[in-house]
């Protein structure tokens, strides 16, 4: 990279003119070079348009000079949109932010802050929200300071092929439905791949995620989130951590090297905050865990987050790969207390994992006073099938 | 509704959705702002041409100490019809016209001007139209520019100051970023209660309402008495409550409202908001990053210091402050009015 366009104003002017007049049908293109863009880039109310650079590495455009807006990119109440080949570097919000949009494809599309994790990076690298059909592919993020690749309150979403590190969200899926996550590599955040369901936001109910084929390693990174915000609740070394969201399937990853919790599945109460949300249900159900690969180095769990100091208390240096918090949906428990048919967390023929069952109800009066003694690392209860979940697979 | 009948529904928003292009925008927008004869030559002294009539909102919005002439054109014959105070319906063909200036010094506001631009909101068959025209040096004309711009400015402040800014003029897409309601663009500012004082015209001050009916503009209207009105955020005779709420209803509530582009964040600041929470007192952030200066509400009552509101009212960062477009100054005497509301606020 040796072109660099100090005089911006030319490039910056002339691609906004042009993502104002774009026309349906219509593909603009980023030229090689870092372009120095001062103000937010957007595109409102367009379909059918293509923007490409030509290579994620070639074309740049570079906030770290801006002063007016929230995002890098925007783009908004748009309809079947494509974004490839180019990188959006050191935005001062989000780097790309989709909302409203039907129909929204990355390719090899970058969002980077390059002076690596620091709190006042841009909180999200790629991020839908609100939108249908989703397809993020080969596409990479690093130096988030909540999530790398978020899609958020969405239908319909596919993330493969694609990258995340240095976040502290690698990955995140919140509050979106039908949503399959595969062959990414998520290594070097704070957490791996997160599946989260949070209250208070219009599209209450997640479900329908399926997490494959993923190398989650080595999300050991200090959780370095500005304080005040849900991510920053997830402790350093965390995998695959999925929370009040129904319905998810793991299967097929290799979990490598995660410090403190290879996959956990919890309820939005570990988190210690309170739920006002009177629509939003904070446990979860039908989890399926199945044909994972756990490998772990013996290392002592993050001390810095209450469950890693239990954990470290409890098992030393040698913790379990798969925490459940024993925390079952009451609506739908049977008589006798067990989960109804097809609602039940179930963990079957993984490699290599052991297995904790935090059992909070039964071991927790507050959350900060852990009377841990009891905890049971006995699998056999969880040993079920569930029927893969039907995704629609229409979306390529 | 019959299936079939929302299926056509569907079918002919679909239509409507990709039909929505610049093209046909600007076959109706002139190239140069004289083009549309709203003021007498000199263009400069913006003196408008009879039928363009001035006004000013009770409170405005603040756009990095900008002074602002507004008017309203009205087509020939057509009326404004009046809804309730807080809306009125324009007739198709109405223009709002929205000069931004600063005199070179600000303790002789009448002198010497620099116009950076002239935003127009145009009522067309397709909708509201946000248009920017910026001003060329020789203060001659105006020349639209979709993608904005930027000009390096400077100006006396009333202190006696130099002050220095790289002034943001918006492009064609941050105009609809404020001015979304529901879905669809709207006018901000010329609500009934922000109308509802008085202006200083050639032949005396006068309420602008009362001189919009003299001047026959508006259908349907009672007399201003019965139409409420929106504090002046300056007026020290009214009481801190109303100057702040009016001070969030203009700086704030076009986004933050329940139907505004903030609506995700739970935080609605329109001036008849009444439920504490959504204003903001003891409110959780819900996805503001670093926005949330690491702390934990919106608003602490008595203690601005602890609270989210002042954190990025008093920040320049574009990834922290609010709002998040149209200033890159803090407003120092907005601060001081939020500042003192928050501190007086009860607790309970």
């Amino acid at each position: 990279m040796t072109l660099i366009h100090f005089l911006h104003a030319g490039f910056e002017k002339d691609f906004q003119t042009k993502l104002i007049l774009a026309k349906e049908g219509d593909t603009l293109h980023i030229p090689s070079g870092k372009h120095s863009i001062l103000s937010t880039l957007s595109l409102d109310r367009k379909a059918n348009i293509v923007i490409r650079g030509s290579g994620m590495d070639r074309s740049i455009l570079s906030f770290a000079r801006q002063d007016a807006g929230a995002e890098g990119l925007k783009i908004l109440n748009s309809k079947n949109i494509t974004l490839e080949n180019f990188t959006i570097e050191d935005s001062k919000g989000d780097a790309l932010k989709v909302q409203e949009t039907t129909g929204i494809r990355l390719r090899k599309v970058k969002a980077e802050w390059t002076r690596g994790p620091h709190p006042d990076n841009g909180a999200y690298g790629l991020y839908p929200v609100q939108c249908s059909k989703v397809f993020i592919d080969s596409c990479i993020a690093i130096g988030a300071s909540d999530a790398g690749i978020y899609v958020g309150q969405s239908t319909d979403v596919v993330v493969k092929n694609s990258e995340a590190t240095l976040n502290v969200a690698g990955i995140e899926i919140e509050n979106s439905i039908n949503a399959e996550v595969y062959k990414n590599h998520a290594h070097g955040n704070t957490g791996g791949i997160l599946v989260f369901d949070l209250p208070d936001l219009i599209l209450k109910k997640g479900e329908n995620i399926r997490v494959y084929d993923n190398l989650v390693e080595e999300n050991n990174l200090n959780n370095f989130a500005p304080p005040g915000n849900i991510v920053g609740t997830v402790p350093a070394g965390t995998g695959i951590l999925v929370m009040a969201t129904s319905k998810v399937e793991i299967y097929n990853n290799h979990i490598i090297n995660n410090k403190t919790v290879g996959v956990g599945i919890v309820s939005y109460f570990l988190t210690g905050l309170s739920v006002t949300d009177s629509l939003y249900n904070p446990y979860t159900s039908s989890i399926y865990i199945h044909d994972n690969l756990f490998e772990r180095q013996k290392q002592i769990p993050s001390l810095k987050h209450e469950l890693g100091r239990l954990f470290f208390l409890k098992y030393g240096r040698d913790i379990p790969d798969i925490i459940y918090d024993g925390n079952p949906d009451p609506q739908y428990l049977t008589e006798d207390g067990t989960p109804q048919p097809g609602t039940e967390f179930c963990i079957k023929h993984n490699h290599n994992a052991d297995f904790l069952n935090l059992e909070i109800n039964l071991n927790f009066k507050h959350w900060y006073s852990p009377l841990f003694t009891s905890f049971s690392q006995d699998k056999s209860v969880f040993d079920c099938e569930l029927l893969s979940f039907t995704v629609n697979k229409q979306f390529p | 509704m019959s299936k079939s009948l929302l299926q056509i529904k569907l079918y002919l928003g679909y239509i409507f959705f990709c039909s929505i292009g610049f093209a046909s925008i600007l076959d109706s927008a002139h190239l140069k702002l004289s083009q549309y004869n709203f003021f007498q030559k000199p263009m400069k002294k913006l003196i408008p041409t009879p039928g363009v009539v001035p006004f000013h909102l009770a409170t405005p919005l603040f756009t990095d100490y900008a002074h602002k002439l507004r008017f309203i054109y009205l087509p020939e014959g057509e009326k404004i019809t009046y809804i309730d105070g807080e809306s009125f319906e324009f007739p198709l063909g109405t223009i709002f016209i929205k000069n931004f200036y600063y005199p070179a010094d600000f303790r002789y506001p009448d002198k010497d001007w620099n116009i950076i631009e002239t935003r127009l909101l145009h009522h067309t068959e397709e909708g509201w139209v946000g248009l920017p025209y910026i001003w060329n040096k020789e203060q001659t004309d105006a020349t639209l520019e979709i993608a904005g711009g930027r000009q390096d400015i400077s100006w006396i402040n009333e202190a006696g100051k130099r002050e220095t800014l790289n002034y943001h003029v918006p492009n064609f897409n941050d105009c609809k970023s404020c001015h979304v309601y529901d879905g669809v663009i709207q006018p901000i500012g010329p609500k009934p209660r922000l109308i509802n004082c008085d202006y200083t015209y050639g032949s005396g001050s006068m309420n602008q309402l009362k001189k919009w009916m003299e001047l026959d503009m508006v259908r349907n209207i009672p007399h201003p008495n019965q139409i409420p009105n929106t504090a002046d955020w300056e007026n020290s005779a009214e009481s801190i409550d109303k100057r702040a709420r009016a001070y969030l209803d203009v700086n704030c509530a076009h986004c933050h409202n329940p139907k505004g582009p903030a609506n995700t964040s739970g935080l609605f600041l329109e001036y008849n908001q009444t439920d504490p929470r959504h204003i903001g007192i003891f409110k959780p952030p819900v996805a503001a990053g670093r926005g949330s200066g690491s702390h934990q509400f919106n608003i602490v009552p008595g203690n601005p210091d602890a609270s989210i509101f002042m954190f990025r009212m008093e920040s320049n960062d574009p990834g922290i402050m609010m709002p998040e477009l149209g200033r890159k100054m803090v407003h120092q005497e907005g601060i001081e009015l939020m500042r003192e509301w928050i501190t007086n606020l009860k607790k309970d």
